[in-house]
């Protein structure tokens, strides 16, 4: 194509063109760190918890005034609980994962060590792997004569059993060998022996994304206090109409209890990233609202020089040009104006995603943004200039002759 | 003169609508993002105490062993030890000791059904340190938190639904199965965001129902919040006076530059004091921290927001690009009759006032589009789940700077079009008719 006059051409526009330009590099650059960030979000939300998340199902109840029979209360809360239809099995647990409330404690591998290895999200409650549907990966789950009241631990009456499961990652990351079943640990001053180790389990509460699969079972007991919660595992579809008539058992149990929560699992995951949900929408509508703005400017300026140059494409199509080179040439133009407008984005989008990784903790933009970026602003100017290009080429030859 | 440059402009946009609706339309998504942007930012990073702030500080010291040696933050909260103790020195002008916590409320009310309310656990400076409106009664005093009495002060909201907003000063609450007297109304209140205590919520609402600390501890009110624990560290409830863990908020108000000094030094020495006795271990640098730089260096303003202002921006400058470029095209292809009033004695500067008048106007076009567009976008913030969404609302100030940014924005896009419009030469032009 004859891209020497085009060249030319455009030098006696300039600043227009500049503009067209930059108008688009910038476009380029957002988009393609916008589109990154939207992806980078996905894939964080997609972050498995590691627990049967249709078929649970929690409820938190606040009681009135100070009880001495707590434990005796929640075993017999938690028979009700089991005695209702769908009900698979039920215990009261301090966390779930992603949940809004977080134990945590540092995990060491000597006494005394000054540094903890690993920061983990920590969850308690009898049986609470079973009842989240976690997956062994290896050992066992703790045995009934294991589990200690929490608040008998707390306070002093008796010491935790010294046995700990961890999640594959904190084992992985513990014990890079890759045997650490039998192996010891240090929480706080006490030892504990890994009996188990799970395939997936993620810790509440916000921090590191790095972090998110850190976490530790320690065999004790729970009752419903200080954030800690009925959990149910319900039979498939049941959810809902479990969650109605435990908290009416709860009720019926004890009429000055208060259920302050009910949630299907799908709930609190929801909850904990409806705020990453809102930020993709948000960079989803920016992206398509800035295309947009761009490819109405292009629709703009390139009719502005279709009119201006009326009689120049007259005089061509005088001369023997047929439509289609009339086309071609408007939508050279275009293509051109892209590239050098793609070209300068990619720099842009680069010094970008460079500010927003040491301002905002952003990974680094994999290279093959940029040719598809590249290929999204060169499709969009094409399709932009069709509409002016196309009545460029409807210009008659007669025109020439036109004052 | 101005207004003959108005009816021309008129003129002229309505000659090319579908370009002066592109134009209007790019500046009024640009302002419109960018608002919305700006006003949760804002928002969010708004002073909570304005008239005092400077005069609220935070002391801190290090209580903990050496386990935690990797962390070299200065803890946010103290130990019940040092913070009573700090309490009952009375070296500030003002102080408070303080933990949030849940308590449940029954109502005389037999149809209400009992519910949950945010509570405060604090001493009797905390109102007047932090200005807190009352509408009914006022704060207890000392002498309350000394005998532990049965008293509570209320929320304006809780007022509303306990008593239908009547003044109820005198009348019990029953909390947690305890019965309080009702001392105090409060005013509506919502310090944004909840600085004296970002564990229960950076932009939460203000509690419900506020009891003497040490009247609370006595009832074991429900206690809530961020606990950090070390060596032998119990969190059991009724172990937490002696615990080693800190779990209670400590402000005080100093208000003098002096005051703040000898309170340094006091801190210093108390610091010091319990390193040389061994209750601390750790190397002790303790900080008298101001309120504004505790809420920066808590990053309470999520960095979504600030991430979402600069894209805001981009987006406006992508907007504003575009702008330039159509004014351009519009400005360009009145060549001809600019070449016509230049050749008829209009002076560069005239054409040039006129061609400005046009991108005001459409500025004033776009600005009240984009303040229609903020408007529908903080909308649909505060339909956002965070619990800072709600508090998103346009104020008269941001409403001015709206107009004010889009006008002066496209005044300077309109600038370099409208000087090259200008200096045609009128010759050229008119040759070419």
């Amino acid at each position: 194509m004859q891209i020497g006059p085009i060249l030319s051409t455009l030098r006696r526009h300039r600043f227009t063109c500049t503009l067209l330009v930059l108008q688009i590099a910038l476009t380029c650059a957002i988009v393609c760190n916008a589109v990154f960030l939207v992806r980078d979000r996905l894939a964080w939300m997609d972050t498995p918890s590691g627990v049967d998340e249709e078929r649970l199902v929690r409820i938190e109840v606040g009681d009135i005034g100070i009880h001495t029979d707590m434990h005796a209360r929640t075993l017999a809360d938690l028979a009700a609980l089991r005695e209702i239809p769908g009900v698979e099995d039920a215990t009261v647990a301090n966390s779930v994962p992603f949940g809004d409330r977080s134990w945590n404690s540092g995990v060491g591998l000597q006494r005394d060590q000054h540094v903890s290895s690993l920061n983990t999200g920590n969850f308690y409650g009898e049986r609470i792997g079973e009842v989240m549907g976690v997956q062994l990966a290896e050992g066992r789950w703790f045995r009934p004569d294991e589990y200690r009241w929490m608040d008998d631990v707390v306070s002093a009456k008796v010491k935790v059993a010294p046995s700990i499961i961890l999640s594959k990652d904190a084992a992985d990351r513990l014990f890079p060998d890759g045997h650490p079943i039998g192996r010891s640990v240090f929480v706080g001053d006490n030892e504990m022996r890994v009996v188990g180790v799970v395939k997936r389990l993620s810790r509440a509460g916000g921090g590191d994304r790095g972090q998110a699969a850190f976490s530790t079972m320690v065999p004790l007991r729970e009752y419903p206090a200080m954030g800690a919660a009925f959990l149910l595992r319900v039979k498939p579809g049941e959810a809902d109409r479990v969650l109605t008539a435990a908290a009416a058992k709860l009720r019926q149990l004890d009429p000055r209890r208060v259920v302050t929560g009910k949630q299907r699992y799908s709930d609190i995951r929801d909850a904990y990233f409806a705020s990453d949900r809102a930020m993709a929408v948000l960079l989803v509508g920016v992206c398509i609202a800035l295309l947009t703005v761009t490819a109405l400017g292009i629709v703009g300026l390139a009719s502005f020089w279709v009119g201006q140059r009326r009689r120049q494409i007259g005089v061509r199509r005088a001369l023997g040009a047929r439509r289609v080179d009339v086309l071609r040439y408007f939508q050279t133009e275009n293509f051109l104006l892209a590239s050098i407008g793609i070209g300068v984005g990619m720099v842009l989008a680069y010094g970008i995603n460079l500010l927003l990784m040491w301002q905002y903790e952003v990974p680094r933009l994999p290279l093959v943004y940029l040719p598809a970026g590249a290929i999204i602003l060169w499709l969009l100017g094409q399709a932009a200039v069709l509409a002016p290009a196309l009545r460029a080429a409807a210009v008659p030859p007669v025109v020439a002759t036109r004052g | 003169m101005f207004a003959y440059y108005l009816e021309l402009a008129f003129r002229s946009l309505r000659r090319s609508r579908a370009l002066t609706a592109l134009m209007i339309l790019a500046v009024a998504l640009g302002i419109g993002a960018s608002m919305t942007t700006l006003t949760v930012l804002h928002v969010l990073s708004g002073d909570p105490l304005p008239e005092r702030s400077g005069s609220i500080y935070m002391p801190r010291m290090d209580p903990r062993d050496l386990s935690h040696a990797e962390d070299t933050k200065l803890p946010v909260q103290v130990t019940w030890i040092d913070g009573m103790r700090l309490l009952k020195d009375r070296r500030a002008d003002r102080q408070a000791l303080m933990v949030g916590g849940t308590v449940p409320v029954q109502s005389d009310d037999q149809a209400m059904d009992p519910f949950i309310e945010h509570a405060r656990y604090t001493t009797a400076d905390f109102f007047p340190m932090f200005a807190v409106p009352f509408r009914y009664g006022q704060p207890w005093s000392d002498a309350e938190d000394e005998s532990r009495a049965h008293v509570a002060v209320i929320g304006a909201d809780l007022n509303a639904r306990l008593f239908g907003g009547t003044n109820s000063v005198g009348r019990t609450i029953r909390a947690n199965g305890a019965d309080l007297r009702i001392i105090g109304v409060l005013d509506v209140w919502r310090p944004v965001p909840h600085f004296y205590d970002i564990y229960t919520g950076s932009f939460s609402g203000s509690e419900g129902v506020f009891v003497p600390l040490s009247t609370a501890r006595a009832l074991e009110m429900g206690r809530d919040g961020g606990i950090s624990c070390w060596g032998e560290g119990s969190t059991a409830e009724n172990e937490m006076e002696r615990a080693s863990c800190t779990w209670l908020q400590y402000w005080v108000q100093l208000d003098s530059a002096a005051h703040l000094e000898a309170y340094r030094r006091y801190l210093d020495g108390y610091a010091h004091e319990q390193a040389a006795l061994g209750r601390f271990q750790r190397p002790q640098h303790p900080e008298v921290t101001g309120l504004l730089a505790f809420l920066e260096e808590q990053k309470v303003v999520p960095s979504d927001v600030r991430l979402q202002v600069w894209l805001a921006l981009g987006f406006f400058v992508v907007c504003l690009v575009n702008t330039v470029g159509l004014m351009l095209a519009k400005f360009m292809r009145r060549a001809g009759e600019v070449g016509v009033r230049r050749a008829l004695g209009a002076s560069r500067r005239s054409v040039f006032a006129q061609l400005l008048t046009e991108a005001g106007l459409i500025g004033v076009a776009g600005g009240v589009g984009g303040l229609i567009l903020a408007w529908a976008g903080l909308a649909l913030v505060r339909r956002q789940p965070d619990a800072f969404a709600r508090l998103a609302h346009l104020d008269l100030a941001m409403l001015v700077a709206t107009l004010l940014l889009s006008v002066i924005a496209t005044l300077i896009a309109g600038l370099l079009p409208a000087w090259r419009a200008c200096s045609i030469t009128p010759a050229l032009q008119l040759k070419s008719q």
